[in-house]
């Protein structure tokens, strides 16, 4: 009753909005489309073999999802759900990063130990670079200069050269390494640890780390707070960091790198993705299969979206 | 079999120009190479003959984790300046095993011992073998972490007593109390029984009834005539427990017992290191890692030899040492620790050496429940649930 009249308020805040939730679903081969001015699922995608990664062109013109299992990354037409063509990335592509230019696409092959560059023009492989053992994270700089691949096994952050295709560094980090982002202003370079229970955050301009995000819940036990999928607010003040089996996110302050909130979530939170206003979060919850919508200003859930089977990868259209 | 051989020497290969290719790229950054010899070494003990004629076990058994970890760790390695040789040594039967072992430890402080409880425990007394660090990665017999237990010994298989405390945490789970057990005739079996009494103690459940599997009869053609009558006096029970290490006769009691009743243990629901039907927590990626390698399925011996050189190979990343008293001790550190696959951070226990692991309960095609099972509570970590716990150990050898 509570949360209706919450979802009422936030419908009238929020009108005619037609932007949308894309979250891919692991284990359905499909892509679930919610509306965020209705939270319903309003579209249901088919795709290829397990999608996972999953982010738009950056005028939002076409999506691109990685379909691990077909070892292909698909170019979706966002309005018609047509696979408009098919990029050669590599075997296995799980996650990936779309560079500043929007052309290069850089994609962690996770069961090759490599990193692949597509020219998303050509549809020509432009490069490929040998990483440590199954890669996962991706990103790149904001000016482009920088991408880095983080290995699951190898537990550390390849640095490349986005000018030679080369790499320049590698950092260790703590086990099992999932996710990488770079800071808004490009400054930091934040790492996830699974197994290890911590983010690591680097000095970007010299690779130094500058300090660990830790997690502490009462009633957890640390082995269950896994860090895996995050995203800054925006305001540089708090990133949202889920935290897998624990089914929680936590709200981390990015000045202190201290945990300021734990907000439950579904079963086994794997990403996120915010609202056009970043007034809500979306969270993927795999095992539960749905998706959780928080309210980033109360820090209170809001409401549950039942999705398909194992979602895993969300990405904003506004 | 030769042609398995080929296919696997043609992989490293590959494997190895894919390493070298990744130190062309990360050498100019790094100082001179740390050398990182590791050795395994198996005494070769024929196995006694079983009624099945389904494929035996793979001759590369255990050795292929080892060979996988190792390519791992190489991966890691040439980022790091550190490189990892694996020296492998087959100790055929009759032969000197000691004098094998000699030989080894001459090369390399690191071995991997694949080798019958008696003869790892003389390997880990030799005067050679002081300052080394040894890797049981085949044994489960409690008393190797127990009155038996080696200080340069560590143990990356899971003991019996971890493997049937997982299974009668889901019994208990699950309220099946009441058991029966049949065992087999080898005496690894009647050590197993003894683990599955005991566990069931800890975990209040009953063993009301047992029987020793006494045919010689092929069961392939009788078990289905024989089993019923021989079950029917069982009396009413949740599930039947078996005890057949060899997997000789277990394979032939599920849908034939006088009852409808599940059966765990050797078959049926069975607590394992490791299983081809493992797939969550990024388990997916290690089995097809290890297809690719070796064409076959990753078994519990695999993972243990692979668990042990990839626990080696985390402390030598981390430590940035090759130095074995250092590596121990960060190894028995709360610093350490493995992802292994099975969804949480895996260590070592600081009073026996074991390594702490979930143990997956496994059907043929699916995991049905990985211990811990949720509820069993630890004040540390429930993972000490599984097997003796620091105020019941009788290992006083790492009391230093």
């Amino acid at each position: 009753m509570r949360t209706a009249t919450i979802a009422a308020a936030l419908l009238a805040a929020f009108p005619a909005s037609a932007a949308e939730i894309w979250v891919t679903n692991e284990k359905d081969n499909t892509v679930s489309v919610i509306d965020i001015a209705t939270l319903e699922v309003t579209r249901t995608i088919p795709t290829g073999e397990r999608p996972r990664g999953i982010t738009f062109s950056k005028d939002y013109s076409v999506v691109y999802i990685c379909a691990s299992d077909s070892d292909t990354v698909q170019v979706m037409d966002p309005e018609t759900g047509q696979i408009l063509h098919e990029l050669p990335s590599g075997e296995d592509p799980e996650q990936f990063a779309l560079h500043p230019d929007n052309r290069h696409l850089y994609i962690a092959n996770e069961d090759d130990a490599i990193t692949t560059v597509v020219d998303t023009e050509t549809k020509q492989v432009v490069a490929q670079i040998n990483v440590g053992i199954e890669p996962e994270g991706m990103a790149v700089s904001p000016d482009g200069k920088v991408a880095i691949t983080t290995s699951e096994t190898t537990n550390m952050a390849h640095w490349i050269d986005t000018e030679t295709q080369q790499l320049f560094a590698n950092t260790l980090v703590d086990s099992r390494p999932r996710h990488a982002e770079f800071t808004d202003d490009g400054s930091q370079l934040w790492v996830s640890s699974e197994i290890g229970g911590t983010i690591t955050v680097f000095d970007a301009a010299t690779q130094e780390e500058l300090g660990k995000v830790r997690f502490d819940m009462p009633n957890v036990h640390p082995d269950k707070i896994q860090p895996v999928g995050f995203k800054f607010d925006g305001n540089s003040e708090y990133a949202w960091v889920a935290l897998g089996p624990s089914n929680h996110v936590a709200v981390v302050n990015m000045a202190s790198l201290e945990v300021e909130e734990y907000v439950l979530v579904g079963r086994r939170v794997w990403h996120m993705a915010f609202s056009p206003d970043k007034s809500q979060l979306f969270t993927t919850n795999g095992v539960s299969g749905d998706v959780t919508v928080v309210d980033v200003a109360s820090r209170k859930p809001i409401k549950t979206i039942k999705v398909g089977r194992y979602p895993w990868g969300a990405a904003l259209r506004p | 079999m030769t042609t398995e051989t080929v296919h696997i020497t043609a992989r490293l290969r590959q494997l190895a120009c894919g390493a070298l290719l990744c130190c062309g790229i990360a050498l100019p950054a790094m100082a001179e190479t740390l050398a990182v010899p590791i050795g395994w070494l198996r005494v070769q003990v024929p196995p006694p003959p079983i009624l099945s004629n389904l494929p035996p076990p793979p001759e590369d058994l255990g050795l292929a984790g080892a060979r996988l970890g190792r390519d791992d760790n190489a991966t890691t390695g040439s980022f790091m300046g550190h490189d990892y040789r694996l020296t492998e040594t087959q100790v055929p039967e009759g032969d000197d095993v000691l004098a094998a072992a000699r030989q080894a430890l001459a090369t390399t402080p690191f071995l991997l011992v694949d080798a019958p409880a008696g003869l790892l425990v003389q390997i880990a007394d030799l005067p050679e073998a002081q300052g080394a660090l040894i890797f049981n990665v085949a044994r489960g017999e409690d008393a190797l972490r127990g009155a038996d237990c080696r200080a340069n010994i560590l143990h990356s298989a899971p003991s019996d007593s971890m493997l049937t405390d997982a299974l009668m945490q889901f019994i208990a789970w699950r309220r099946w109390s009441d058991l029966v057990l049949i065992q087999g005739s080898h005496p690894g079996d009647a050590a197993f029984s003894a683990a599955l009494e005991s566990s069931a103690t800890k975990f209040g459940q009953k063993i009301t009834a047992r029987k020793t599997w006494a045919f010689d009869a092929d069961m392939r053609r009788n078990a289905s005539a024989e089993v019923p009558l021989f079950t029917q006096d069982f009396g009413d029970y949740d599930l039947l427990l078996l005890s057949d290490t060899l997997d000789d006769f277990d394979r032939y009691i599920p849908f034939n017992t006088w009852l409808p009743r599940p059966t765990g243990g050797t078959e049926g629901v069975v607590p394992a290191a490791w299983s081809p039907s493992v797939e969550q927590s990024g388990a997916a990626q290690l089995q097809s890692r290890f297809t690719d390698l070796t064409g076959r399925q990753m078994q519990s011996a695999d993972y243990a030899a692979w668990a042990a050189v990839r626990a080696l190979g985390e402390a030598v990343t981390r430590a940035n040492s090759a130095d074995p008293a250092t590596l121990r001790a960060f190894l028995l550190s709360d610093q350490f620790q493995l992802a292994g696959f099975k969804g949480r951070p895996q260590n070592f226990r600081d009073w026996d050496g074991q390594m702490r692991q979930p143990i997956p309960l496994v059907s043929d095609r699916a995991v049905v429940a990985l211990a811990p099972i949720e509820g069993f509570m630890h004040q540390q970590t429930e993972l000490d649930t599984l097997g003796t716990d620091r105020p019941e150990t009788a290992c006083t050898a790492f009391t230093d």
